[in-house]
């Protein structure tokens, strides 16, 4: 996957104050930097998505710090509370800076 | 004062022996200290007790490469994980907030080699849990 | 332990043929509701007694990662792909979408293939069927075979034919092509002197070293592997093999493949399509 592109599930509607599961992956190949170059025999350098956060409104609901040893397009999953309609905002931040980002509507009733 | 031939061997060889000692305390995988180490880092000093904090992961993992894993700890603020016998310990640390709905989370990690996964939970009160998980790594069959 | 147990049982076992050894409790493969068929009957004339998808050969963990159109990594190239075929592209200034309209047009080609192609003189793959399009009718420059772009969209197209059972056309010009594939299978080559054959026919179920054999159908290609980290195709995957029996391997797109993958489709014959699948 030459890309870095982000995925997430994410219900569309929840009933306020319910828990959902939220679903994300992000197409990367998280070098290690372990690896060498089979050619030169150098160490290929490390670049990895180090941290991934989601917010709800504007509030931090969820955030993982990331090392080298998570797979290769790294999968998160994990739980919500829905307190109101809103938009969860999801971000990922690369070992170089770039940051890739994802917004999704959960309307509560 | 001079030295013999002989007392100078002697010091040489247990110049040598120390030094070699010295060397086998850090083995290339992740060595006792530096596991500690980040325990400690992470929980601000506090031994990590006995608690409600679990980890799901195969048994025997069929590739080293993805090895799906689930970490939750009910009222935790964060969750560390460790590889014990991976080059460098540390995997991932997740944090929650008012807004968790559970403090789980799920992700997917490398494992080099058969080894024990440590989770560490630091709670709101400051105190620490851990518990930690046997995952056997395969190595190998066929196939390119 | 059951796996344990069965693992060393089928070890005993040695070079005989059981179904018992695939230790998966019986599990279904249901993706999003849908079940899909993991094993057919074989016909009478076939080598093989009963026909198995991969699925059945791997762990409970690999298993569900199929078992989930977001859980399965390789969505992610699914969504590239979609891109892609809604992307103007070459001298034509056309997408795929302009003449094909909806991908799921393409259900059962990926059932189908390898088929005979009168204009190529041989069989064609799906990869040689995409290029053929993006050169003759869109105008743009083809895209390599293990490339993002064609795995990618062997992906998309193989999956508007999941849950269909491989139906490839075996009588005609696509005879001869089979019979030099099934020579392929049973050939012994390499220094560790062996053919597809010994380890997928005589000993499916077993262990090879760490790995638990599979009947080594292609069903479900291309495949996100584990071990890979990312999708691969059929040729990619012959050509491993062909590495660590430490032999000189053929090339992806060569006759010889294209050869070796009718005959191990025709192999496969009344399996479901899975693709895109996880396996180790």
């Amino acid at each position: 996957m030459a890309k870095v592109k982000p995925r997430v599930k994410v219900p569309k509607t929840a009933s306020v104050n319910e828990v959902v599961t939220i679903k994300t992956l992000i197409s990367h190949p998280m070098e290690s930097g372990q690896r060498k170059d089979s050619k030169t025999g150098e160490a290929i350098p490390r670049k990895i998505i180090n941290k991934f956060a989601a917010s709800f409104n504007g509030e931090p609901v969820f955030m993982a710090n990331m090392e080298p040893s998570v797979s290769a397009n790294p999968y998160i999953e994990f739980q919500m509370r829905v307190p109101e309609t809103g938009v969860v905002r999801f971000e990922w931040t690369d070992d170089d800076g770039s940051v890739y980002d994802l917004e999704k509507t959960i309307t509560a009733a | 004062m001079t030295v013999t031939r002989r007392e100078a061997l002697g010091l040489a060889v247990g110049g040598v022996a120390a030094l070699t000692t010295l060397r086998f305390a850090a083995p290339a995988f992740a060595a006792g200290n530096a596991i500690e180490d980040a325990i400690m880092e992470f929980t601000g000093g506090s031994t990590p007790g006995d608690g409600d904090i679990t980890i799901v992961a195969p048994e025997i993992a069929e590739n080293g490469n993805t090895v799906p894993i689930e970490v939750s700890a009910p009222g935790a603020a964060s969750i560390m994980l460790l590889a014990t016998g991976n080059p460098s310990p540390g995997v991932a640390t997740f944090h929650f907030s008012a807004l968790s709905g559970a403090q789980e989370a799920k992700t997917r990690i490398r494992l080099a080699k058969t080894q024990d996964i440590i989770a560490v939970a630091k709670m709101p009160d400051g105190s620490a849990i851990t518990t930690k998980r046997s995952v056997k790594v395969t190595i190998g069959g066929c196939g390119g | 332990m059951k796996r344990t147990v069965s693992i060393l049982a089928a070890g005993i076992l040695g070079g005989a043929l059981s179904t018992a050894s695939l230790a998966d409790d019986g599990r279904e493969l249901v993706i999003d509701g849908e079940t899909i068929a993991t094993t057919t009957a074989a016909a009478d004339d076939h080598p093989l007694s009963e026909i198995i998808s991969g699925w059945r050969f791997r762990s409970a963990e690999t298993q569900a990662l199929q078992m989930d159109d977001f859980e399965n990594p390789a969505f992610v190239a699914i969504e590239y792909a979609e891109e892609l075929w809604e992307e103007p592209a070459g001298t034509s200034n056309k997408s795929c979408a302009n003449c094909h309209g909806s991908f799921d047009g393409l259900a059962g080609l990926r059932a189908e293939l390898p088929r005979w192609n009168e204009e190529m003189g041989k069989p064609a793959t799906l990869e040689m069927l995409i290029n053929a399009s993006i050169e003759t009718h869109q105008g743009a420059e083809p895209w390599k075979w293990e490339s993002p772009e064609m795995l990618a969209m062997t992906a998309l197209i193989g999956l508007a034919s999941r849950g269909m059972p491989v139906a490839l056309k075996t009588d005609g010009p696509m005879a001869d092509w089979i019979k030099k594939g099934e020579e392929l299978y049973y050939t012994r080559v390499g220094q560790l002197d062996l053919a597809c054959a010994n380890c997928h026919e005589n000993n499916y179920g077993n262990m090879i070293r760490a790995d638990h054999l599979s009947q080594g159908q292609v069903n479900g290609f291309p495949v996100y592997r584990l071990k890979w980290g990312g999708l691969g195709s059929i040729h990619r995957r012959f050509k491993g093999c062909m590495d660590q029996v430490r032999a000189t391997p053929y090339t992806r797109g060569s006759d010889e493949f294209i050869a070796l993958e009718a005959y191990v489709a025709s192999r496969g014959m009344g399996l479901s399509v899975e693709t895109p699948s996880v396996r180790n």
